[in-house]
């Protein structure tokens, strides 16, 4: 450990490929760790000193409890070699283990280092706790092409998703080779992973496009409340939740019997940007605004009765023999009965990107959920919705990306080390 | 497309503040519907005229519990509480015990909801209909005595709703009548070739069914045939209809065709979508014509409210006719039909709220003139493209401001 970082790629790179060891550790080792509030909080704390491992056998930030902010970036890989794609991403799994724990990106930290080099961490994360941010790294399908020589390795399951009725893509806002989900309780914190990561990528990697959530719209344990969306109804409420492990397993976690073995314990991305026509939500009748979703606006109760989380009876009628829940509801056209049981873990976040050009605020929903194969457990359910969701009226599919998300990384290798084999 | 509502009841979330309106305080409304529950007016003005009474109601299997047997004269709310287990009903009935002056429905076990009416001083009844069978259970007499609010009396609504249903189906039937030769001619031209006829038939053709679209929306599986854009058709589904056509008439450039060279229609298929859309559209004529179609009174007014939704959502943006620009023809043809949809059921409404009745004519006025800068469906629209963001951004604004108010009309009609 006696290299410089006057070079910090090299110097990163280097560490990143030799010696993923514990970064506190590392941290301690290279003096830095000092000048951050909490050096390495211990895993599972709640609240703003919460932190999760980054090393494990699955990636954190997935049935991690979802976290109240978001800032999700997808990459675009330059014209680098197979080994250069490699030390990228072993440089971002070192950097993401420092972070995780509290630390700076790099060895040296924000505000120490050789006087003449810029820091080799950007700084805005200082004396904050690390806010339960957990970096979560994915793989796109366009990274599977000929450049890196991974063409025979795309996994079956990481397919290109199919044009759903309604979509309504920009292709500014559409795929990318790498995505990382940086989420925290800190928007601060969130952002300063992101930075710094995609400053560790410059001329390896660059953003293709990225979106910063700002409020959880599911719960991925059962010890949280129900958030909100920006329609101001529950969101998630029937999501699957981290303690519902038999689910878990079958549903969300890839496994090495029907793709290949280095997605073993890794799960699948899929993430939309949905914008909300809100200003025209808004007018809407509550009549129509609980017709639309099929619970109640309040509580969240199904508006075939009971409370939150009572099961949706699809068959009470109410007058004129009509299904109390509208055949048309988002609840009813989405619910895993409807879908022959499929199901996914969802972890989508509200955003608002400023206002468009008409004074309308860039407003929606974030989707991003994981499972263990898209094609039938994503695209069934998106594509029943797209067709006849009393909802399309007010949302619009505007970005789209799919990615394979490896499993987590052993102490002293890096996420997607197993593609590399 | 906002799809009518199933019923008429009247809910609303209603604010719901102390008992002050039981000190008489519901004062300066000005008009108010007696006999039939209608949501509070418009609540810019008087701040008591919203002062809600709160009351509630416990529905059980065996029982209809109101929290009070007498309210003063104002507006009521009563927050209703299902805990039976059965899907139940709540009527506020006039003192013959039949007539209905508010009722909520479809209230599922454990669910709650709320029922606001401005009731009159008088005599009525509460009763619950838990099974939603029979003449209800717990019928409890219910005294309204007088606050002195100013509560006016309304017409005969029942009369005015059959005659304005009569009146909309009529437009209805009309424009779908001119349609189906329009749309004949339009196709002839275009299966011939001579596509500067089609062009110049296009968009003023597509105006019949704008006016009406919501109604054309209604038959579901009717309005995807003749009206999809190329983006709502799912994959490996035919896209058929007008912009199928439209997007043949203005071949697009290959990189405004997903890098593809656009390539067209062959006389063979030209005539095979032709056919198609004669076809979709006679299906639309004869399902307006059967004997038993009508419409009622709250799809009359969510209808106009769905044409401005329309406009918000399709051609404010100028994604209802990409290839052909012609989005203010649409925008001036749905301006139109709500207008007559508005205009259907003011007699109803003036009367309970010449506020918001004003309010509508005087958006709609202003808003069809700022239209009206640019173009005419007779003497024909600027293209979409030759607007400047600015100017869309100042359309885009009138339609707001004219969505807002209408957005309240439902709720005042069937109240």
């Amino acid at each position: 450990m006696n290299d410089t970082p006057a070079s910090p790629k090299k110097g990163l790179s280097r560490r990143g490929l030799l010696s993923l060891a514990g970064a506190g550790v590392v941290g301690a080792g290279l003096g830095a760790g000092a000048s951050y509030a909490v050096a390495a909080a211990a895993p599972g704390h709640s609240g703003a000193a919460a932190s999760y491992p980054f090393f494990g056998e699955h990636q954190s930030g997935i049935t991690t409890p979802a976290q109240d902010r978001l800032h999700f970036a997808a990459f675009d890989v330059d014209d680098i070699s197979r080994d250069e794609l490699a030390e990228l991403l072993a440089d971002w799994s070192y950097a993401a283990s420092r972070m995780t724990s509290g630390l700076g990106a790099g060895g040296y930290g924000p505000a120490s280092g050789p006087y003449d080099s810029p820091p080799d961490d950007t700084g805005e994360a200082l004396d904050l706790p690390p806010s339960g941010l957990t970096i979560t790294f994915g793989l796109g399908p366009s990274l599977f092409d000929d450049r890196f020589g991974l063409a025979g390795k795309r996994p079956a399951a990481l397919i290109d998703l199919p044009h759903f009725p309604g979509d309504a893509l920009i292709d500014a806002l559409v795929g990318g080779d790498l995505c990382i989900q940086a989420c925290s309780d800190d928007p601060q914190i969130a952002v300063h992973a992101i930075r710094n990561l995609s400053r560790i990528a410059f001329g390896r990697a660059s953003i293709r496009w990225s979106q910063l959530g700002f409020g959880r719209t599911s719960s991925t344990t059962r010890a949280q409340t129900t958030p909100r969306n920006l329609f101001g109804f529950k969101d998630g409420t029937a999501n699957m939740r981290a303690e519902d492990t038999d689910q878990v397993n079958s549903a969300i976690w890839a496994h090495s019997s029907e793709g290949p073995g280095w997605m073993a314990g890794g799960s699948y991305l899929v993430a939309r940007k949905i914008r909300m026509t809100i200003e025209t939500w808004d007018r809407s009748s509550l009549r129509e605004q609980e017709r639309v979703i099929g619970r109640t606006k309040g509580e969240g109760a199904p508006l075939s009765g009971g409370s939150e989380f009572t099961e949706p009876d699809f068959a009470l009628a109410g007058r004129g023999d009509a299904p109390l829940i509208d055949p048309a509801s988002h609840v009813k056209l989405a619910h895993p009965t409807n879908n022959d049981g499929a199901s996914m873990l969802r972890r989508g976040y509200n955003f608002v990107d400023g206002n468009d050009d008409l004074g309308r605020l860039n407003a929606g929903l974030f989707f991003i959920s994981f499972q263990r194969d898209p094609q039938t457990q994503y695209v069934p359910v998106q594509l029943s919705l797209a067709k006849n969701d009393a909802m399309n009226e007010y949302v619009r599919h505007v970005g789209s990306g799919i990615f394979a998300v490896p499993p987590g990384a052993r102490e002293g290798s890096f996420v997607g080390a197993g593609l590399f084999g | 497309m906002t799809q009518p509502a199933a019923t008429t009841t009247p809910e609303r979330r209603s604010v719901q503040r102390p008992i002050r309106a039981a000190l008489g305080l519901v004062t300066g409304v000005v008009a108010l519907l007696a006999l039939s529950g209608c949501v509070p007016n418009n609540p810019t003005t008087e701040g008591d005229a919203t002062a809600t009474l709160a009351l509630t109601v416990d529905s059980s299997a065996d029982s209809c519990t109101v929290s009070a047997a007498e309210a003063p004269s104002g507006s009521l709310a009563f927050t209703i509480t299902n805990s039976g287990d059965q899907v139940t009903e709540f009527y506020l009935l006039a003192d013959d015990g039949l007539r209905i002056v508010g009722e909520v429905e479809n209230i599922g076990p454990g669910i709650t909801r709320d029922l606001v009416v401005q009731a009159k001083p008088g005599d009525y009844y509460t009763v619950c209909k838990p099974g939603m069978i029979g003449d209800g259970i717990g019928r409890t007499a219910f005294t309204v005595t007088d606050s002195g609010a100013d509560l006016a009396d309304s017409g005969d609504d029942a009369e005015a709703a059959a005659a304005a249903a009569t009146n909309y189906v009529a437009y209805v039937k009309d424009q779908i009548e001119a349609l189906v030769p329009a749309t004949t001619a339009f196709l002839d031209a275009y299966r011939a070739g001579d596509d500067d006829t089609a062009r110049s038939l296009y968009a003023l053709t597509r105006a019949s069914y704008e006016r009406i679209e919501p109604v054309a929306e209604s038959f579901g599986d009717l309005d995807p045939k003749i009206d999809f854009r190329e983006a709502d058709v799912e994959e490996g589904t035919e896209w058929t209809g007008w912009h199928r056509i439209e997007k043949d008439l203005w071949p697009p450039a290959a990189e405004d065709n997903n890098g593809e060279a656009y390539v067209p229609l062959t006389a063979a298929e030209r005539a095979y979508f032709s056919d198609l859309l004669q076809a979709d559209t006679g299906a639309l004529n004869d399902a307006v014509h059967e004997a038993d179609y009508t419409v009622s009174i709250d799809a009359i007014s969510n209808g106009a409210i769905g044409l401005l939704d329309e406009v918000a959502s399709g051609k404010i943006t100028g994604e209802e006719e990409i290839w052909s620009h012609t989005d203010l023809w649409d925008f001036q043809a749905n301006l139109e039909g709500a207008r007559v949809a508005f205009e259907g059921v003011r007699d109803i409404v003036e009367p309970k709220d010449p506020e918001l009745v004003a309010q509508i004519d005087e958006e709609f006025t202003a808003l069809q003139s700022e239209l009206a800068a640019y173009g005419s469906l007779d003497a024909g629209f600027v293209s979409y493209t030759e607007l400047t963001t600015e100017q869309v951004k100042d359309l885009a604004n009138g339609v707001n401001a004219l969505s807002e108010p209408l957005s309240k009309l439902t709720a005042v009609l069937v109240g």
